[in-house]
């Protein structure tokens, strides 16, 4: 009895082991074939207004749902929507949580060294909403460079770069969401919220005795795209032919998440 | 004349000995680590340990600067034994009220102790940010440094009650016997007692208050948790940051872990 127990146990070790042995390489996805044998599309996304937010049922709509729902069912696919929270996407995307990452993902380069971004399908800019009791009498944009000035925004959006770029002497708060940014400007314990348009807008469209625009621009404009891992080029081809082929339609749909509010009535306000 | 006996060693066979049971854990454990690299290189991750070591400190002209995580550390460290020492000051107060013998007073230590210990301590801290330090004007810092206070005096005022009552009645109806006074008696008598019980676990609770310092990263206060999480989203070296993170936690409290042994060994009871 103890001798069998002692072979089995040996060989369990030796079977890993041989397992472990085995050669083993990054392979080259082919992550459209996967998409469609799997009859799935996994998108990353996070919760932005209005690329994507709950409608007064629950269920997510925005500009990135529509572009993940049309692209699902150009693809002959079921569409799985997997909300990630914006700081860990990337992360995410590289252990294979999901396929693409549909979520309004601005291009940078240092987010080029970790994936791959498709062609642009949509532009849009980061801008600030400031705080009346804090920042009415500070000038734009000398005054806000300053040790005593603190900007809030998002962890791992564009705008804590341009934030942190712009005005080096200021303290940068990053929070876990927008809403908790933009509620220490709306509480007067910090003087502007950077984020992207047209939420400050938006914001400050409803709290016009807390939140004014320290300046009527953008501060910066970024191009989005899908953003996929390294090593799938023919994937990247797949969805480029998409976005070229649909550029009326994601421009109709663009104007009208960003520049309308006709459908702030299916949102909670 | 002196002969040392030395008994007789006893007969182990070969593979129960210590060695061999030393070497079949270290191959497993390798067995192990070989499964953990061979999944993290066929996701392709690009390790970058290189990277890490000028987010702890750099050289710049002989000069050291601290970096972010090191800044962080001194942060958490800073938190952690102002929160420590308000925890065990409050958590005394209320392990005394709940044991007085007012109708009020043990009642209200009770619903202290039940609401803070069974709520989660980052909806504790939302709301003492955004609700009571916004009606109170406290200042950030202070902010979480009081929610983390007031979170374990809950476990601390529990533990010290465990304590006191676990000394025997007694003790107790001696020393009041004798003429002690109330105060002389706890003194005395009581707390010398009751203090080498209460050691271990107030030793748990320190190394808790260490951990749960991380919470007051979402309410931005610069703490070891919330620049590593900034590091991370600039760099997206997820693997490697969070790796070193724990690693430095892990040193802050096994250190404190042996301080506190240490105590415990002084004051153990004879």
């Amino acid at each position: 009895m103890k001798s069998m127990k002692r072979i089995l146990g040996i060989g369990a070790v030796l079977l890993m082991a041989a397992t472990w042995m085995q050669p083993v390489q990054a392979q080259q996805e082919n992550m459209v074939e996967t998409i469609k044998s799997r009859g799935k599309l996994q998108v990353g996304f996070s919760s932005f207004v209005p690329w994507a937010m709950r409608d007064k049922q629950g269920q997510w709509v925005g500009f990135e749902v529509d572009v993940a729902n049309k692209l699902a069912k150009d693809l002959g696919v079921q569409l799985e929507l997997i909300p990630t929270a914006w700081d860990g996407i990337i992360p995410s995307l590289i252990a294979k949580k999901f396929d693409v990452i549909i979520g309004g993902m601005s291009v940078t380069p240092a987010r080029q060294e970790q994936i791959d971004f498709s062609t642009p399908y949509s532009n849009s800019g980061q801008g600030l909403a400031a705080s009346k009791q804090l920042a009415s009498k500070l000038k734009w944009p000398d005054d806000y460079n300053s040790s005593s000035v603190t900007f809030t925004c998002r962890r791992g959006v564009l705008g804590c770069k341009v934030i942190e770029e712009r005005f080096p002497k200021a303290t940068l708060r990053q929070f876990d969401d927008d809403a908790i940014a933009f509620q220490e400007v709306i509480n007067g314990n910090a003087h502007a919220v950077i984020s992207s348009e047209p939420k400050p807008s938006f914001f400050t469209l409803k709290n016009p005795d807390k939140l004014f625009k320290p300046s009527p621009d953008n501060l910066t404009i970024s191009v989005e795209g899908f953003g996929v891992r390294k090593g799938n080029a023919n994937s990247l081809t797949v969805f480029n032919d998409w976005i070229a082929k649909n550029k009326d339609w994601l421009k109709e749909r663009h104007g009208y998440w960003f520049k309308t509010q006709d459908w702030a009535t299916i949102v909670q306000q | 004349m002196q002969t040392s006996i030395r008994p007789p060693a006893r007969a182990v066979p070969w593979h129960r000995s210590a060695w061999f049971e030393t070497l079949q854990f270290v191959a497993l454990l390798g067995l192990l680590a070989g499964f953990a690299i061979r999944g993290a290189q066929s996701m392709g991750y690009q390790w970058k340990w290189d990277k890490v070591p000028r987010y702890l400190y750099r050289v710049i002209d002989g000069e050291f600067i601290a970096g972010p995580l090191t800044k962080g550390l001194l942060v958490t460290l800073d938190i952690t034994w102002i929160a420590a020492v308000l925890a065990l000051l409050i958590g005394l107060a209320v392990a005394l009220l709940r044991l007085s013998r007012s109708v009020v007073g043990p009642a209200l230590a009770w619903s202290y102790v039940e609401v803070i210990r069974n709520t989660p301590i980052l909806v504790q801290m939302l709301i003492m940010y955004f609700i009571i330090a916004a009606i109170l004007g406290i200042p950030r810092q202070w902010a979480g440094i009081l929610c983390l206070a007031m979170y374990e005096a809950a476990f601390v005022a529990e533990i010290i009650r465990a304590g006191i009552v676990a000394v025997p009645k007694g003790q107790r109806e001696a020393g009041l016997s004798l003429g002690y006074s109330s105060f002389d008696l706890y003194r005395d008598i009581i707390l010398p007692q009751a203090v080498p019980l209460m050691l271990p676990p107030l030793g748990g609770v320190l190394v808790n208050l260490v951990k749960h310092s991380a919470i007051v990263s979402v309410i931005a206060v610069f703490d070891l948790t919330t620049e590593a999480r900034t590091v991370i989203s600039d760099t997206f070296m997820a693997f490697e940051i969070w790796l070193t993170t724990a690693a430095m936690y892990l040193v802050v409290t096994v250190t404190l872990s042996i301080g506190v042994g240490w105590l415990e060994r002084r004051y153990q009871r004879h």
